[in-house]
């Protein structure tokens, strides 16, 4: 016999299995870029020397660092949902679809990484 | 799954061309060119991390007329996907659908995005 109540079984499965956890996250990293995204932009134009030396410290400022770290993992976080969706829709066999999917996550969160570990070594000085 | 004979849904070539419709595929298109721009700026980042001669040998192609017209076709990208996803946003929320809201607010984005990447090459050291 099932205890549980009809709503307790569809909570959290949508015709894609995984509710709205993807649409969430899409939308909540949304919100996220907007003001990081106005931030680095605007960094990015005020920057009066691109030299090497100048951009290096640029990052080792703490602040900076953070905020290019958020600004990095929410871009990957929201670009890798956003592929995702578009293989769903373009991608009909099931096994392509799937791999596709599956090497756009390993990608992003290699490149996540890697770029995450970039910024914690110049901001160290290292 | 097996292919299905019979009529499907109208194609999309049999529309009359509309804001509305070109900003939607603009939306996507720009976030897929994005996501790749996004591999560049992790380059770039791990250029500064490895040293100055990795970062002298990627601003060289940065600085080429292809690696500008790249990045400008980025920034003009990102103010669009940027825009067009405060519009989106609001559609969300459940505002923003009316026929004449959503095509003003278009035009409001297609305006907007262009200008903010004028004014990025324009003013600023990126030039």
């Amino acid at each position: 016999m099932n205890l549980r109540s009809p709503l307790a079984n569809v909570r959290g499965l949508g015709s894609a299995k995984e509710g709205t956890h993807h649409f969430w996250y899409q939308r909540v990293t949304a919100l996220f870029l907007v003001p990081l995204t106005i931030w680095i932009m605007t960094a990015l134009v005020m920057m009066t020397a691109t030299d090497y030396e100048s951009i290096r410290l640029w990052i080792q400022s703490p602040i900076n660092a953070l905020l290019l770290l958020f600004f990095i993992i929410a871009l990957f976080f929201h670009a890798q949902l956003g592929v995702q969706v578009v293989i769903e829709d373009y991608i009909h066999s099931e096994w392509q679809k799937f791999s596709c999917i599956i090497l756009i996550k390993f990608l992003a969160i290699l490149a996540g990484m890697a770029s995450a570990l970039a910024i914690i070594k110049i901001f160290l000085g290292l | 799954m097996a292919a299905v004979k019979g009529p499907l849904s109208p194609h999309l070539t049999v529309y009359k061309w509309q804001l509305t419709m070109l900003l939607s595929i603009a939306h996507r298109a720009t976030g897929v060119f994005l996501s790749l721009g996004l591999l560049m700026l992790s380059c770039w980042l791990l250029s500064i991390a490895s040293g100055a001669e990795a970062f002298h040998a990627m601003s060289i192609h940065i600085n080429a007329w292809y690696g500008q017209l790249i990045l400008i076709l980025f920034t003009f990208s990102l103010y669009l996907h940027l825009c067009n996803g405060i519009r989106h946003l609001f559609w969300d929320t459940g505002y923003g659908f009316e026929i004449k809201t959503s095509n003003n607010s278009g035009y409001a984005v297609v305006i907007v995005s262009t200008l903010l990447c004028v004014i990025t090459w324009t003013a600023g050291g990126m030039s």
